[in-house]
């Protein structure tokens, strides 16, 4: 485990999280917009720029590259837009027959010049993260790694450009008809950032590969959407999500000796799993557990309300019997609904049966007024029939405030009903 | 002679080389509630696009205070539909309403104080500001309608295009939003409302554009929303004829 | 040509035909990058398969591939439908992490095994026609068969899923089990397209020859056999390509071709090619515009009392203006002094133009709500559109509200 804490490991662990923050804050917006796979193809189209560009060049990176891959970034957006609104084809056809397309070229550019130059396909797709740490650059006593230097200048430009535009971006991302319709020219601001996603693909590229640029570009974003709603959080969160995810993907795959690149994808991709699972708010458990606690909820004033009718129907001679379980609600539910009423304080054991207590009865009264009310509403102003009017109060019952009661009983008042409401 | 605040020029729009509206001539002018009514598929929402430059014109000019649209984009406040964005966007309530006043703003500058104080304004208007920090997902559609209108109020336009603002909304919400209207018109300003509900016609707006593809009628509530004009819009759809009699004789007396 | 090219050939071209008509259901689906998720997705299944059972078979490793792109395609749809991730991101999360693992998992093989064994996981990335023998050739003839068959015998059903799934469903049809059995077709097909055009390019193969296709006919049955053909084409000219000049990878040739098929097919298609449609486009336009205009003059000497209107008043834009001149061309107006007046035959034909348009203008006017979807305003007459009866009757209403167009010139004032 010595190694891990190597200068050439940091360094590389170094470029795997600046790379990371570069791909998860563009890529947030990208996730937003719904157009993650645009990065997907951005990332895969850049490559026949940087073909050409190594050729002219004579040497794999640098200037050169860097804007081959940026003209053929936005060559591909262009392409792309051209053939889903002239040429008809549907969106993802236009994406998916442009970047294959772009991709293919400069495969074939590249394997026919692979035996004079040494570049090939393989770096191509998962990169060369292992090798950063050799190709250094002397800066201030120190060998830095280019790709270091490279990373972070376009790190100091995301976070520049994202500052300066957040509000531009914020607003074409959540409604850009409202913004072209106040002059901020939505399309200026969907090339800016189009522009800006060819810059970071081209810059992570070298580094990490085409592939787990895309994974970079789309899984932290869709993580850190899971866990807040706030877009600031968002950002932040999804740069923490790719630091961990380069850091833990780095040791992983200094362990099991196998690539780097390809564990950054497959720890972001856990990550993910994760959120979706355990996510506060937006995760499959907690949202279980609501539906499982509605659900008890409902049995249980369900349960207080049928304690109730019988109260009624008995005008106290005897205290009510215990009531059959519901038809509805599951038997795992009825046992839990009836340890909620009973926490609740508003059921209590006589003996033999169960009764309400008095601030069971209150509760129970509210339930029933409740479900008379939308029956009289879904009567008199949904004008559903008569026999579907139990059904639809029976369910809205439990979701009505007191202060929807009271307009309800007010909205109400100037019909008739048969069903007298509880005083 | 002062230019009409809107002036839609023979104006025709075509999807795919099919006219959605076709030759619309219109002048609009002084601080009135206009309400935009027709049949499904007439072309209300186009109309309001139109004006606003959100879909190509086939041919036709539009121009606002004698200027081309362009130059007049601050002028403009603009409500959409409210199934035209994603509503699980990580933005709160107040940020959406902070979106109003970005027009004013221009490139570059941020929202400072003194926009969070006409957002605020603006939520304390519709009777949102309690929900300022809620995410907008959470809203109820009612809500989440008011959180527009309180972004076009940020936006203090001269002229309003709304794209039915009432669409399943609560009763309550609905009035909430009609004083709001009235305010706006008693400020002096221009308001263009897509609208469905026949029923409520007459006791909202003043003034109504009749559309079908291609302008039907425009003119007062009075003397435009008629039985006649009504049937020429709707046609012999008997349910909207007869609720369209009972309204207009409803409305009768009271004009 | 050898026995080898040949082998290959045959190879790829069925895997084209194939790959072509199931991809045209892809396509209309609008699924296309749901089979390249599906193709990336296969990476870890096929590698996973080499590393459990330690054989190179192909069938072993391609029903590998099989079931790690179905599970990839099934997270696809189960992050869409249960979370609030949209479909679009769903896709790249699959599309990379499940590349991502495959890699991970390809570095194990390259640590564990021989170097020779390892060229051979690595031809699935980018695709090695080259390797293909006649064992091959005979499996994808086999799964190609199959998939031929059951569509043709299945085409139908499968029509009616890809067109309207709420239809479909609501005709009684399974549309779950048919909309899978489909994608399960596609799986496959991406599977035996994984040695010859790799993991990355395959879903090329099954998305352009099927765009391409549907410039070029608007009807399913024609657009899956052009597809079949198209892909059956673009697979022999790339493998012939890089049979014959050295350095060409097959993969990325054929799907270039494709590619190349496609923008042909967008630019010069007759019916929707981008060339044909934009011009169809600008003429309709100018000749409303001209008929527009031709309109107003009629119209404003009508209501001059037939002294003709001044050019101000009736042109107001550029392309306007154009539209004018092209009416002087063609004999039906003159300017005479600034003023735009009616010839004889352009009297007779802004009639017949102002006509149309009161007859449209009544017909919508009294049958708003069945001439909402009929009318098509652009239509110039409207005789031939409606019924003869309904025209009859349209002609006596505008005749009867007096604005039957009937303008005489009157000499020049």
């Amino acid at each position: 485990m010595s190694d891990l804490l190597s200068t050439s490991a940091i360094w590389t662990m170094v470029v795997g999280i600046l790379a990371g923050a570069c791909c998860a804050s563009v890529g947030c917006y990208l996730v937003l917009r719904r157009m993650s796979m645009l990065g997907d193809a951005i990332s895969h189209s850049v490559l026949p720029g940087i073909a050409v560009a190594v050729l002219w060049s004579g040497e794999f990176g640098g200037w050169p590259s860097f804007v081959g891959a940026l003209a053929l970034g936005g060559l591909c957006t262009l392409l792309i837009e051209l053939l889903h609104r002239q040429g008809g084809l549907s969106a993802d056809s236009s994406m998916g027959v442009v970047f294959s397309g772009l991709f293919s070229l400069g495969v074939i550019i590249i394997t026919r010049e692979a035996r004079r130059k040494h570049i090939d396909a393989d770096c191509i797709l998962f990169g060369l993260i292992e090798a950063v740490p050799l190709d250094t650059v002397p800066l201030a006593g120190m060998q830095i790694p280019r790709a270091v230097l490279t990373l972070g200048a376009v790190a100091i430009l995301v976070t520049a450009v994202i500052l300066l535009l957040w509000k531009e971006f914020k607003i074409v991302s959540f409604d850009a008809a409202l913004a072209s319709a106040m002059g901020l020219s939505a399309s200026v601001v969907h090339y800016l950032l189009m522009t800006l996603v060819a810059i970071v693909a081209v810059a992570c590229f070298e580094a990490v590969g085409s592939i787990v640029v895309v994974a970079l570009f789309i899984v932290p974003p869709a993580t850190a959407h899971l866990l807040t709603d706030r877009l600031g959080t968002m950002m932040a969160l999804s740069i923490v999500v790719s630091a961990v995810a380069a850091v833990v993907g780095y040791i992983l795959a200094a362990i099991f000796n196998t690539s780097v690149a390809g564990m950054i994808a497959v720890v972001c991709g856990m990550e993910f799993a994760l959120a979706v699972i355990l996510g506060p708010r937006h995760g499959i458990l907690s949202k279980m557990y609501r539906q499982f606690s509605l659900s008890v909820r409902i049995a249980a004033e369900d349960y207080l309300g049928r304690l109730f009718r019988e109260e009624e129907v008995l005008q106290g001679q005897r205290p009510a019997e215990s009531v059959p379980t519901a038809p509805t609600a599951g038997v795992l539910i009825d046992r839990f609904a009836r340890r909620y009423a009973k926490q609740a304080g508003w059921i209590a054991q006589q003996g033999e049966s169960t009764v309400l207590t008095q601030p069971g009865r209150l509760r129970a009264e509210e339930v029933v007024q409740s479900h008379r009310l939308w029956q009289e509403f879904a009567g008199g102003n949904l004008s559903l029939p008569a026999d579907h009017r139990h059904e639809a109060a029976h369910r809205l019952e439990h979701i009505i405030s007191p202060a929807l009661r009271d307009e309800l009983a007010r909205e109400i008042r100037s019909y008739d009903h048969g069903d007298d409401l509880p005083k | 002679m002062k230019s009409p605040m809107v002036h839609v020029h023979d104006v025709t729009v075509a999807y795919h080389r099919k006219p959605v509206l076709w030759n619309v001539d219109l002048v609009l002018d002084d601080p009135r509630l206009i309400g935009v009514l027709g049949p499904n598929g007439a072309g209300k929402s186009t109309l309001l696009k139109a004006i606003l430059g959100l879909v190509p014109i086939a041919s036709g000019t539009v121009e606002i205070g004698g200027k081309p649209l362009a130059k007049q984009r601050r002028l403009i406040g603009y409500v959409p539909q409210r199934e035209s964005v994603d509503w699980e966007f990580p933005v709160t309530v107040l940020d959406v309403v902070l979106m109003g006043t970005y027009g004013r703003l221009g490139w570059f500058r941020r929202p400072g104080s003194k926009e969070r104080a006409i957002a605020i304004q603006s939520l304390e208007r519709v009777g949102l500001v309690d929900l300022a920090h809620q995410q907008i997902g959470q809203l109820s559609g009612g809500q989440q309608q008011r959180t527009f209108l309180a972004r076009a109020l940020a936006q203090d336009a001269a002229l309003y295009f709304m794209d039915e603002p009432m669409a399943g909304v609560d009763a309550a919400t609905e009035r909430v939003i009609f004083g709001l209207l009235r305010e706006l018109r008693a400020q002096g300003k221009m308001v263009v409302v897509v609208h469905h509900d026949l029923r409520t016609v007459p006791s909202y707006f003043d003034d109504v554009i009749l559309l079908h593809r291609r302008l039907i009628a425009h003119g007062p509530v009075a003397s435009t929303f008629t039985r006649e004009n009504l049937r020429k819009c709707y046609g012999g759809n008997l349910a909207a004829l007869e609720m369209a009699a009972e309204i207009v004789a409803a409305s009768a007396p009271t004009k | 040509m050898d026995y080898n090219t040949a082998i290959v050939l045959a190879g790829v071209s069925i895997l084209g035909l194939t790959a072509g008509s199931v991809g045209s259901f892809l396509v209309l689906r609008k699924r296309a990058l749901a089979g390249d998720a599906l193709a990336h997705a296969s990476l870890p299944g096929l590698v996973g398969a080499f590393l459990l059972f330690e054989r190179r078979e192909l069938f072993i490793l391609l029903a590998g591939a099989l079931v790690s792109g179905l599970i990839g395609i099934a997270v696809v749809a189960i992050l869409s439908r249960y979370t609030r991730i949209k479909e679009d991101a769903s896709i790249g999360i699959v599309l990379s992490v499940f590349f991502g693992l495959g890699i991970v998992l390809s570095r194990f093989v390259q640590n564990r095994t021989t170097a020779g064994s390892k060229a051979g996981l690595d031809s699935f990335l980018l695709g090695k026609t080259a390797g293909i023998i006649a064992q091959d050739v005979l499996f994808i003839a086999v799964v190609a068969g199959f998939t031929l068959a059951l569509l043709l015998l299945m085409f139908k059903e499968f029509k009616v899923v890809t067109f309207d799934q709420g239809f479909a469903r609501a005709q009684g049809w399974p549309t779950v089990p048919l909309d899978f059995c489909l994608l399960a077709l596609v799986a496959v097909n991406v599977m035996i397209g994984l040695p010859a055009v790799g993991v990355v390019l395959v879903a090329a193969l099954l998305i352009l020859p099927a765009s391409a296709a549907r410039f070029w006919t608007d009807r399913l049955g024609h657009m899956v056999l052009l597809s079949a053909m198209f892909g059956g084409g673009i697979g022999i000219v790339g493998t012939l390509l890089s049979a014959n000049v050295s350095g060409l990878p097959a993969g990325p040739v054929i799907v270039l071709s494709g590619t190349v098929l496609l923008l042909f097919s967008m630019l010069a298609s007759p019916r929707r090619g981008l060339l044909a449609k934009s011009w169809r486009d600008f003429w309709w336009a100018r000749s409303i515009e001209q008929r527009c205009l031709l309109q107003e003059i009629y119209e404003e000497t009508e209501r001059a009392g037939g002294s003709p209107p001044t050019k101000a008043d009736v042109v107001h834009r550029a392309t306007e203006s154009w539209a004018l001149s092209r009416l002087v061309r063609a004999g039906w107006v003159e300017l005479q002094e600034g003023r735009v007046r009616l010839t004889s035959s352009g009297l007779v034909r802004g009639q017949e133009v102002v006509l149309g348009s009161r007859l449209w203008q009544a017909y919508l006017e009294e049958y708003p709500d069945q001439a909402g979807p009929l009318a098509d305003l652009s239509m110039e007459s409207i005789d031939g559109i409606l019924p003869v009866e309904l025209v009859t009757h349209l002609q006596r209403l505008v005749r009867e509200q007096g604005r039957w167009p009937a303008l005489s010139m009157g000499e020049p004032t």
